[in-house]
C-alpha cells in the first residue's frame, strides 16, 4: 500500500508507479512518454517512429518484431505454405514488403537448418529457396541504367543471405513470348501499345509478370511461389477490383492460397499492413529499391490514394476492407492440395485441415480467363460455344472476362485480331483449352441421355 | 461508326459540321455521361428513357394494374422518376396507377419550400400527393428534435423515421409498390461503403433492385442503372421544375470521401459506376450469411429484428428525454450505422455522403 504522500521517502509510491498504474496510464495514453514501456513485454523502450501511426510508441523493437514475424508464420504454418519438403521461389521486386517476406523465409530457413543439424534423425529436410527478380525494362526503356543497378544490388542483397545459399533467377518479362530475345522483347512491346487503355496496359503486364514468375518457378523446379503482398496492397485491389467490374473472381485473389496455377502462390505477409512493413525495414536496416514504373493517372493509382486518404483517417480501414473480402466465398482451388507426404509432420497435417477453407462443391468454375487467369461468371462465359469455326480473336473475346474485354482487349478486330497474335502462346492455348473444356463439361451434364459411349468429344 | 469515319468526324471538329453520333441527324448538343458520346438532345431523352423503361421491363418491376407510390422529395432523382415513369407509363401502356408520396420532416426552410414543388408536380403531372408528416405520425418534427438533440446524430432519427414513414404512407394509399429515385451512383456509393464497413450482409443485397419483398411493401429501384449527371442533364433540357437546396440540417452531406472518390472514377472511366454495380452483384457470398431474423415490433406492429423497432426504441428516448437512447452501436443488426470520422485539425468529414435519405437500402 502505498503513502501516497510525496513527503514519504521510502519510495513505496514511486515503487507501486513503475509495477502498475503507470502501465495502464500509458496503454491509455498510447504512450509517447519519455518513461514508458512496451505495453507487451512492460521492460524495455519502446519505439517511436514518428510516421503518425496509431500504435507509434507502444511496442519494443523486440516485441514488434515478433508480433510482425508472429503473423507471417502463423500464416505459413496454419495454410502449410512452406513445409519441409518444398522448394520455395520468392517473388522480389525489391520493394519493402518482398524485402520482408525474402528476410523471413530465410530466418524460417535458417531455423529449419539448424532443427535439422540439431536432430539426431535427420527426418526433417530443409526446405530450399530461391530468389525470382522479374525485369521489366522492356516495358520500360527509360529505366534500363537504374534497372541495371537494381538487379547488381539484388545479386549482393540475395548473396547476403547464405547460408544456406539461395538461387537468383533474374529473367525478363519478355521471356514468356519464347526464347529469341529480341522477337519476343518486340512482341512484348507490340502487345502493350495496341492496349489502348492505360490502366488495362498496366494490368496486362502484372498479369504477364505472374506468367513469368510462374514459367521460373515450374523451370526450376520450385512447387511453392512465395509473394508478398501485404494487408495494405491486397485492400487496394479489393476495390480496384470492384471497380473494374471483377467481383465475381475477387474472392479468388484474396486468399493465403491461390492453387489455380501450376505452381501456388502463397501470401505469407497477407496479415500484416504496410506500416508494420515499412517499420520492420527501418528497424531491421533492410534496403530496398523503387523502381518507378507505375502509371500516376490510372484506376489503380486513383484506388491506392483513396486507400491511403482512408487509412489516414482510420488506421484500421485497411484491415476491414480486406476482412470484409475474407467473407467472400474463396474457390475450391484457394488451398494448398492435399498431399499424402509423410515429410510433413502430422502437427501440421492437423493445423490444414482446421484452417483450410471449407468450400462449397456447387461453387466450383470450370473456366478461366486466358488473360488474367480469373475464374469465370457462367454469365460471362456462355457466349464460348457459339464459336466453333470462327476467327481466334473472337473466340479470344469471347473466352475473356468482360473487365479484360474491356480494358485489355482492342475495340475493332483487325486490331483485336493482331493482338490476339501478339500474345503469349500460354494464354492462347489456354483459349484452345477452355473451349474443349466447356465442351466436356456440357458432355458431362447430357451424358445420361447419350447413346455412344464414343462419341467425339472435340 | 467505323474508325475512318470517326477520323473524319474528328477532322470536321471545327466546323459546325459535327453530327449527333445516334442519329447521324441532328447537330450533338451534349456528351452522354455514361458513354462519352456527342449526341443530340432528342436522342438522348430517347435513349434515357428507353434504358429505364428496358430496366423496368427485363427485371418485372411491375405488373399490370398495381398501384405504385413514387417516393417524392422534390429533389431532382424523384421529380425525373416522378416525370418519366408518368411518360412512361402512358407511351408503353404499364397499366399503373401512380402516386406521390412525401414525407414532411418538419424541417423549416427546407422541406416546407420542397414540398411546395412536389405540390407543382402534382398538378404537372396530375398525379395525387399523399403527404405523411412526422409530426402527425410521432409528434415529432425534425426542428423539435434538432432542439432537443442538437446537429449530431439528427440524420440517425430522421433516416429511421423516413424509413417507416414511407412505408406507413404507403399502407394509407394502399399501394402494391413503392419506387425510389435512387440512381446507379447512390448504389455503387453504397457498394463500396458496405465494402470500407465489412458489411457482407447488406453488400449482399444492396445491389438488389427490389428490396424488402418480404416486408410489407416492396421498394424497387429503377434508377438502378442511371447516372445522376443523365439525371441532372435530363432535368435540365426538360426544365423540369425541382429542389435544389440541400438539407440545413446536413449542409455538408455531399462531401462524403467515397462520393468524392467515384466522381474522380467517373472522369477517368465513365463506366466503373455500372462496374462497380456489376461487381456488388457478382459477389460469391454464401446464401447462408446470417440475416437478422424478422419479427414485428412490439409496439407499433412495424417490421422489426428486435423486440421493438428501431424507430420506438428512438421515439421512447425522445418521449422519456433520453436521447442518447438508440443511438451508438448496441449488439447485434440494430446498431446505428452512420460513422463519423474526424480529421485531425480540419473540418470533419465522412466517407459516406448522404446522411440523410439514403440509410435504407
Amino acid at each position: 500500500m502505498a503513502c501516497n504522500s510525496s513527503g514519504c521517502e521510502s519510495g513505496c509510491y514511486d515503487r507501486e508507479k513503475d509495477n502498475g498504474s503507470k502501465i495502464v496510464e500509458d496503454a491509455v495514453a498510447g504512450g509517447g512518454n519519455q518513461e514508458s514501456v512496451c505495453v507487451k513485454c512492460k521492460c524495455n523502450e519502446p519505439m517511436t517512429f514518428g510516421d503518425g501511426g496509431s500504435d507509434d510508441g507502444r511496442f519494443c523493437a523486440e516485441c514488434f518484431r515478433n508480433n510482425v514475424f508472429g503473423k507471417f508464420r502463423l500464416a505459413v504454418t496454419s495454410h502449410a505454405m512452406i513445409t519441409p519438403s518444398d522448394n520455395v521461389l520468392v517473388a522480389f521486386s525489391g520493394g519493402s514488403s518482398s524485402r520482408v517476406a525474402l528476410q523471413f523465409v530465410h530466418e524460417l530457413q535458417i531455423k529449419a537448418l539448424k532443427n535439422y543439424e540439431a536432430s539426431r534423425d535427420r527426418s526433417l529436410p530443409v526446405f530450399g529457396v530461391g530468389v525470382a527478380f522479374v525485369d521489366e525494362t522492356a516495358a520500360f526503356p527509360a529505366l534500363s541504367t537504374e534497372m541495371v543497378d537494381a538487379i547488381e544490388w539484388i545479386r549482393s542483397t540475395v548473396s547476403s543471405l547464405s547460408p544456406p545459399a539461395k538461387d537468383l533467377h533474374v529473367v525478363p518479362v519478355e521471356s514468356v513470348f519464347g526464347s529469341d530475345s529480341l522477337d519476343a522483347r518486340d512482341r512484348l512491346v507490340k502487345l502493350l501499345d495496341s492496349v489502348p487503355d492505360d490502366t488495362g496496359k498496366e494490368d496486362l503486364l502484372l498479369h504477364l509478370k505472374m506468367l513469368t514468375l510462374q514459367k521460373i518457378a515450374s523451370e526450376n523446379g520450385y512447387n511453392r511461389l512465395v509473394v508478398g503482398s501485404c494487408t495494405s496492397r491486397i485492400a487496394s485491389h479489393v476495390l480496384s477490383a470492384t471497380v473494374k467490374g471483377r467481383g465475381y473472381s475477387l474472392s479468388a485473389d484474396i486468399q493465403h492460397v491461390d492453387a489455380r496455377w501450376k505452381v501456388p502462390i502463397v501470401l505469407p505477409l497477407r496479415d500484416c499492413v504496410r506500416l508494420e512493413i515499412t517499420r520492420l525495414c527501418l528497424l531491421d536496416g533492410l534496403k530496398t529499391v523503387e523502381l518507378a514504373c507505375r502509371s500516376q493517372c490510372g484506376i489503380n493509382d486513383l484506388v491506392s490514394s483513396f486507400v491511403a486518404l482512408l487509412q489516414e483517417e482510420n488506421p484500421s480501414r485497411e484491415c476491414t476492407i480486406v476482412r470484409t473480402a475474407a467473407k467472400l466465398t474463396p474457390f475450391y482451388f484457394n488451398k494448398i492440395p492435399e498431399t499424402d507426404d509423410s515429410n510433413v509432420p502430422m502437427a501440421t497435417q492437423r493445423r490444414l485441415k482446421r484452417f483450410n477453407i471449407k468450400y462449397d462443391g456447387s461453387m466450383t468454375t470450370e473456366a478461366f480467363c486466358p488473360i488474367c487467369n480469373g475464374p469465370l461468371n457462367r454469365s460471362d462465359s456462355s457466349g464460348l460455344d457459339t464459336f466453333e469455326e470462327c476467327l481466334e480473336s473472337d473466340v479470344l473475346y469471347a473466352a475473356c472476362c468482360s473487365s479484360c474485354r474491356f480494358q485489355i482487349l482492342p475495340e475493332d478486330g483487325s486490331s483485336l485480331e493482331q493482338f490476339s497474335s501478339y500474345l503469349p502462346d500460354h494464354m492462347i492455348s489456354q483459349v484452345k483449352h477452355q473451349k474443349v473444356n466447356s465442351q466436356a463439361y456440357l458432355r458431362e451434364k447430357i451424358k445420361d441421355c447419350l447413346l455412344l459411349d464414343d462419341e467425339e468429344v472435340v | 461508326m467505323s474508325s475512318g469515319e470517326k477520323m473524319e468526324a474528328k477532322s470536321k471538329k471545327a466546323g459546325a459540321s459535327r453530327l449527333c453520333f445516334l442519329c447521324n441527324l441532328r447537330r450533338p448538343v451534349l456528351k452522354r455521361p455514361k458513354t462519352l458520346q456527342q449526341i443530340c438532345r432528342e436522342c438522348f431523352y430517347e435513349v434515357f428513357e428507353e434504358e429505364i423503361h428496358q430496366v423496368i421491363v427485363q427485371n418485372r418491376l411491375f405488373k399490370s394494374g398495381e398501384r405504385v407510390a413514387i417516393g417524392a422529395s422534390g429533389g431532382k432523382d424523384s421529380t425525373v422518376l416522378a416525370y418519366v415513369l408518368s411518360e412512361l407509363n402512358r407511351r408503353h401502356n404499364y397499366g399503373l396507377d401512380l402516386f406521390l408520396l412525401s414525407i414532411d420532416e418538419g424541417i423549416t426552410g427546407y422541406r416546407d419550400d420542397s414540398l411546395e414543388t412536389v405540390k407543382r408536380n402534382e398538378v404537372q403531372y396530375g398525379l395525387p400527393l399523399q403527404i405523411v408528416s412526422y409530426k402527425d405520425l410521432y409528434g415529432w418534427t425534425m426542428d423539435d428534435i434538432v432542439k432537443m438533440i442538437g446537429l449530431k446524430n439528427n440524420c440517425t432519427f430522421c433516416g429511421v423515421f423516413r424509413r417507416q414513414a414511407l412505408d406507413r404512407g404507403a399502407t394509407l394509399l394502399k399501394v402494391d409498390k413503392l419506387v425510389t429515385g435512387h440512381n446507379a451512383d447512390d448504389i455503387a456509393e453504397t457498394v463500396l461503403l458496405n465494402i470500407l464497413r465489412g458489411d457482407i450482409a447488406r453488400l449482399s443485397r444492396c445491389t438488389s433492385i427490389t428490396t424488402g419483398e418480404d416486408g410489407p411493401i416492396p421498394r424497387c429501384k429503377p434508377f438502378k442503372y442511371t447516372y445522376e449527371k443523365e439525371i441532372v442533364m435530363y432535368a435540365y433540357f426538360k426544365k423540369l421544375d425541382y429542389f435544389s437546396t440541400e438539407c440545413i440540417y446536413s449542409p455538408n452531406a455531399y462531401r462524403g470521401f467515397a462520393r468524392e472518390f467515384i466522381k474522380d472514377l467517373e472522369r477517368i472511366r465513365p463506366r466503373a459506376i455500372l462496374d462497380i454495380i456489376k461487381s456488388g452483384e457478382d459477389f460469391r457470398i454464401a446464401t447462408t450469411t446470417k440475416m437478422p431474423e424478422q419479427g414485428t415490433c412490439e409496439r407499433c406492429g412495424y417490421i422489426s429484428s428486435q423486440k421493438w423497432c428501431k424507430a420506438c426504441v428512438l421515439l421512447e428516448g425522445l418521449n422519456r428525454g433520453l436521447p442518447k437512447m438508440g443511438i451508438g452501436r448496441p449488439r447485434g443488426v440494430n446498431g446505428d450505422h452512420k460513422m463519423e470520422i474526424k480529421k485531425p485539425g480540419s473540418v470533419a468529414k465522412s466517407i459516406e455522403s448522404k446522411q440523410c435519405g439514403s440509410l435504407d437500402f
